[in-house]
């Protein structure tokens, strides 16, 4: 096979790895659009807030730390004690799921009924306001997850691969935690799949995905479900940003991660699980294929521009995405 | 350049005649929150804890307390010009605004405002033309410098040649990435090697096309012009595809603390540019200790004292409050204006005496700055990270940049900033 | 009692037409114009010009052209900060490439480029509607800041990519360049703000601001009453996206001096833009005002506020802010889903029947 062959497959490889990571983050949107028709965009921040608690609890920092001692004049950052992975992935669930209750209590109880543009923008305010919280609890340095995650290219498949080609080509590099990545999603999407087809809560979410009014009408609690629904999100949104914080370490970045969730919402549509899947991948392996062909001859840095405008181009033939509910219009 | 002088001799008057109050204001443009937050706050605490110290232990300078003036800009233009603003009427002496995007935007505001500007080793290369930029400087080096030095260090490494050589630039796609380019073009057409170019789109966070191609092309060294996150995720990267971390060398906005930690033992080897030199044992840091941390007056939470950028912003500061009492000596007042601040800049002298008197003995080169250079040297030095010890170890003494390559392209490029601004160049 | 159309007798169709039908109204309006023309520049000051002033009537400009777009024709719209850069980087190409030619002409021209950008990108609302239409003008976002960060004809072929803008005169007068005096600055920012809205405000109320809002009200219902949804919802772009343009080539010009793409028209003033649009009201004039004022003055008041009234450390005062902020933003939008210029609307109901309200 010819060198130019095998880079290719590569680069296709690595793409649908990078298609994993993204769908991750469209994950969360989904859930919660599906349910509420809430287009969250705070769940760029909620995977920075989640990173940043569970490295925050692993070190046993202080929450506040910074503002307690600008009030009160004192020097206290570390409790002086490490909380081992487990019990602070935990932990940082039982702070998300407060966090569910809380938006669903204090804002979007309140904003029922009113167009999805108002409910966007609450959750832009949302946005904001989780980022500050984030800094003033934890601090804005960069944190490191300990949390053992396997790292870099696997030795072995490179190896194994290496005499496929020429003297020129150097096996298959994929990365060890884009495979952890990989498994990680494959396990999440089953999940969920399997709690909404056979769990109680599950069906209950789905039938108020389908219609609020009939769930109302057949005892399915709303304000529950959300809650449910917004807590899983807050969990999808940890594993991203576990995910993503351990390529570079859990900061503020962290939160644009949800521009790159955005034109696999477009592909795969809104309101479908394996939509925002699929979407990942024709994203991820489009705008590493574009990257590799066309790049170089324009200059480079195509990704951020290219993922949009090949969502752009297949809205034009399906206005709801690939996999998104038909849009019905009566007049 | 009348008008101009008479604007900006206005604009002193005015400062100069308002009831100032008897101090040398500093304003420190930093950025502890945002993308950036994790480079500004260490930058911004050596900045204020010099101050500070000077402040306590030797009542300010030449009798004169400093206060500073700290404004949050976020790394964001606006912001920045809304803290140029307001700190520019309480007789602001000199900007460190540590931000390509607001530098850009001072530059002409402060000249015509008559406020000199100190963008040390960052900003708009050309400045280093005193003759055209009369209130900007950027000593002791600047970006282009950088790019030779780099090579220089390349040369001595390989045996005085590249010929033949290949080498990647992976840089931020923006301003401040862009600016070695040029430079790099002009070495590689000289020294024979041959230069890909990788643009990386902020923030950076997903690097993988460029890391597989420098998989594929296996170039032997990787340059790195990157900021924020793309140093983070870039050093990861290139454990991750296993490139031989001692050919990796970043510029020096590439190489503190928080760049390498996250990689972990990945991270080792890795190197990078320092235009100070970096000690945590320099004197200087214990008198910063008693007199400010133990009084309760550190900038920030007080863990930052020693490390990279930390000690840049003292560096700063320390250039910055030599500048202060060069103006003095010239002027013969302790109340200086920002004019004066000019003068004492553009006197400015550091010889190793003077920093081994002030505590902090080789932390940068030694260089004089004229009306001609404002760009300072240009020396550099190589650090390598060592994982296992948690450190940055200097590898070299200073290394000169080529001037020969840099000088030309800092005057055509100054050259075509007066022309299109109407300036005519000059001393003041 | 003197907030009532009672007494107000209209004898002409044109005084029954005009903009505002209350007597107080239009003093007001005559009142707001004169400070804004006659007592404002000869007060301003450096500081009120550049941290208040001139972005709030820059941003006014943005947010007017965003609310025709969104708030009238009911299009959302996420690519404004890359409009807002095709406006900087024309009006830089034409100041120059045409150095003899009047400022004014050069932003009125490229807020006539942007217009023709912005049509061509608004083509696929044809097809994309909802979310999928505001996350697909992101395409226009990424790829304009992506264009004018690479190709070196835009910014003049300068060594890091920055265009700043040199200095021109209107009448004599700099208004662009390290030398403008404050008040030079805020009057031809006040000028152009003030002809936009006149003319938003008339065209919305007009034919075409009627076939507008009847497309966003159901877009099929208006097809088949008669409005041809090509025409009226390229003409939205093409005029929202004219007076964005006009806002990015003041933004560049006159507000900032100079820029870079990335930094200056990124993402987040797209997001910016459209915060001020909805916090003021989606589909008012006088809503786009109170947006821009509200975002321009809030995080400068908190600023005032927390450094220097309080004495607090800069950083925990700037996550306070978003903190502040992003509170704000929730606690408008559940008193207050349509935004300031409702709160408006509603107390001008009040002040009619005030004092005997039934």
């Amino acid at each position: 096979m010819s060198t130019d062959f095998l880079y290719l497959v590569e680069v296709l490889i690595n793409g649908l790895m990078a298609g994993v990571m993204y769908s991750l983050v469209a994950l969360g949107f989904v859930l919660i659009f599906k349910a509420s028709g809430i287009f969250n965009y705070a769940q760029g921040v909620m995977a920075l807030f989640a990173a940043l608690t569970l490295a925050g609890v692993m070190e046993g920092q202080v929450p506040f730390a910074h503002l307690i001692n600008a009030v009160f004049g004192t020097e206290i950052h570390h409790f002086g004690w490490h909380v081992p992975a487990l019990l602070a992935i935990l932990l940082t669930v039982g702070v998300m799921v407060i966090f569910a209750w809380a938006v669903q209590r204090f804002v979007f109880r309140h904003l029922v009924g009113q167009e999805p543009i108002i409910l966007f923008m609450a959750t832009i305010g949302l946005a904001y306001f989780l980022e500050g919280v984030g800094d003033l609890m934890w601090g804005s340095d960069i944190k490191t997850l300990a949390l053992g995650l396997p790292q870099g290219g696997s030795r072995w498949i490179e190896d194994m691969t290496a005499g496929m080609g020429g003297d020129d080509f150097y096996g298959f590099f994929i990365d060890k935690l884009d495979m952890v990545a990989t498994v990680v999603a494959i396990i999440l999407v089953a999940s969920l799949i399997a709690f909404s087809q056979y769990t109680k809560h599950g069906r209950a979410m789905r039938a108020v995905a389908d219609d609020h009014q009939a769930a109302l009408s057949v005892g399915i609690s709303l304000n529950f479900i959300w809650i449910l629904v917004w807590s899983l999100a807050g969990f999808v949104a940890l594993v991203a940003g576990i995910m993503w914080g351990a390529k570079s370490g859990v900061q503020f970045s962290l939160s644009l991660i949800a521009l790159k969730a955005l034109p696999v919402l477009m592909l795969g549509g809104f309101t479908s699980i394996p939509g925002a899947i699929v979407g990942g991948l024709i994203i991820g392996v489009g705008e590493k294929l574009f990257e590799f062909s066309v790049g170089p001859l324009i200059g480079g840095a195509t990704e951020n521009w290219f993922a949009y405008v090949l969502a752009l181009v297949v809205l034009v033939f399906r206005p709801q995405g690939l996999f998104g509910e038909k849009i019905i219009e009566r007049v | 350049m009348t008008m101009k002088k008479l604007a900006a001799l206005a604009v002193t008057a005015t400062i100069a005649a308002a009831p100032v109050m008897a101090e040398l204001v500093i304003p420190d443009l930093s950025y502890r929150t945002g993308p950036y937050a994790a480079g500004g706050t260490p930058f911004s605490d050596g900045y204020q804890d010099y101050f500070n110290m000077l402040n306590a232990r030797d009542g300010g300078i030449g009798g004169e307390m400093l206060r500073v003036l700290e404004c949050e800009t976020g790394y964001n233009t606006e912001k920045g010009v809304e803290c140029y603003e307001s700190t520019k009427g309480e007789g602001a002496l000199v900007y460190q605004p540590l931000s390509t995007g607001i530098t850009y935007q001072l530059i002409p505001k402060a000249t015509a405002d008559g406020i000199p500007l100190h963008t040390m080793g960052y900003g708009r290369t050309s400045a280093a033309n005193g003759e055209v930029f009369n209130w900007v400087f950027n000593y002791p080096a600047n970006y282009w410098d950088a790019a030779s030095v780099m090579v220089n260090y390349l040369l001595a490494e390989n045996g005085d040649s590249l010929e033949g050589k290949k080498i990647a630039l992976v840089y931020h796609n923006s301003a401040y990435g862009k600016e070695p380019i040029r430079t790099l073009e002009n070495l590689s057409a000289q020294h024979g090697f041959e230069l890909t170019q990788l643009a990386v789109d902020h923030p950076g966070q997903e690097q993988k096309s460029q890391w597989l191609q420098i998989r594929r092309e296996r170039p032997d060294y990787v340059l790195m012009w990157g900021w924020g996150v793309m140093n983070q995720v870039a050093v990861q990267e290139a454990a991750n595809i296993g490139f031989p971390m001692e050919n990796f060398i970043g510029n020096w906005w590439s190489g503190a603390e928080h760049d390498v930690t996250p990689a972990g033992a990945g991270a080792n080897g890795y190197k990078s540019l320092n235009m100070n030199r970096i000690d945590a044992n320099l004197p200087v840091f214990d008198d910063i200790k008693t007199h400010v941390h133990e009084a309760g007056n550190a900038a920030g939470d007080g863990t930052n004292v020693g490390k990279v950028l930390y000690t840049r912003g003292m560096y700063a500061a320390m250039l910055a409050s030599e500048a202060i009492a060069k103006a003095q000596e010239i002027h013969g007042v302790a109340d200086i204006t920002p004019a004066m601040m000019r003068d004492g800049m553009e006197a400015l002298e550091l010889t190793a005496a003077r920093m081994e008197e002030l505590g902090m003995a080789g932390v940068g080169p030694e260089f004089s700055v004229s009306c001609q250079d404002h760009g300072g040297t240009g020396l550099g030095i190589v650090q390598q990270w060592d994982a296992d010890a948690g450190q940055w170890n200097a590898l070299t003494d200073y290394i000169a940049p080529d001037d020969a390559v840099t000088l030309p392209l800092v005057m055509e490029d100054s050259a075509a900033f007066a022309a299109e601004n109407g300036i005519e160049a000059g001393c003041m | 009692m003197l907030y009532r159309e009672a007494g107000d007798f209209k004898t002409s169709y044109a005084e029954d037409n005009q903009t505002f039908p209350i007597k107080f109204d239009r003093w007001r309006y005559w009142f707001v114009l004169a400070v804004a023309y006659l007592v404002i520049p000869f007060m301003i000051n450096d500081y009120w010009a550049n941290a208040i002033f001139v972005p709030f009537l820059i941003y006014a400009i943005a947010a007017i052209g965003l609310n025709i777009l969104t708030g009238y024709c009911g299009q959302v719209s996420l690519g404004t900060g890359g409009f807002m850069a095709v406006g900087a980087y024309a009006c830089y190409k034409l100041m120059t490439a045409f150095p003899e030619v009047n400022i004014i002409v050069h932003v009125i021209l490229s807020g006539g480029i942007t217009a023709a950008v912005g049509a061509a990108f608004g083509l696929p609302s044809l097809r994309i509607k909802g979310f999928y239409l505001a996350v697909a003008t992101l395409a226009a976002q990424f790829f304009l800041v992506w264009l004018f960060n690479k190709v070196a004809w835009f910014y003049n072929y300068s060594a890091s990519g920055q265009i700043s803008a040199p200095e021109r005169f209107v009448g004599g007068v700099a208004v662009t360049g390290p030398n403008t005096e404050a008040w030079a600055k805020y009057m031809i920012c006040l000028v152009f703000v003030t002809i936009c809205a006149i003319i938003a405000r008339n065209l919305t109320r007009g034919t075409i601001g009627r076939t507008w809002m009847a497309i966003r009200d159901m877009d099929i219902a208006a097809e088949i009453i008669g409005v041809n949804p090509l025409k009226a919802k390229l003409l939205a772009f093409a005029v929202s996206s004219f007076f964005i343009g006009i806002a990015g080539a003041l933004f560049f010009a006159v507000y900032l001096g100079a820029v870079e793409v990335g930094e200056a028209f990124g993402i987040q003033k797209s997001f910016l833009v459209l915060f001020m649009v909805i916090i003021g009201g989606l589909g008012s004039v006088f809503g786009s005002f109170a947006g821009a004022a509200f975002l321009v003055v809030l995080p400068v008041a908190l600023k005032l506020i927390g450094v220097d009234l309080l004495g607090w450390p800069t950083d925990l005062v700037s996550h306070f802010q978003l903190v502040i902020i992003g509170a704000l933003i929730m606690f408008f939008l559940i008193k207050e889903p349509h935004g300031l210029a409702q709160l408006w609307r509603l107390a001008k109901e009040k002040l009619r029947l005030w004092p005997f309200p039934y």
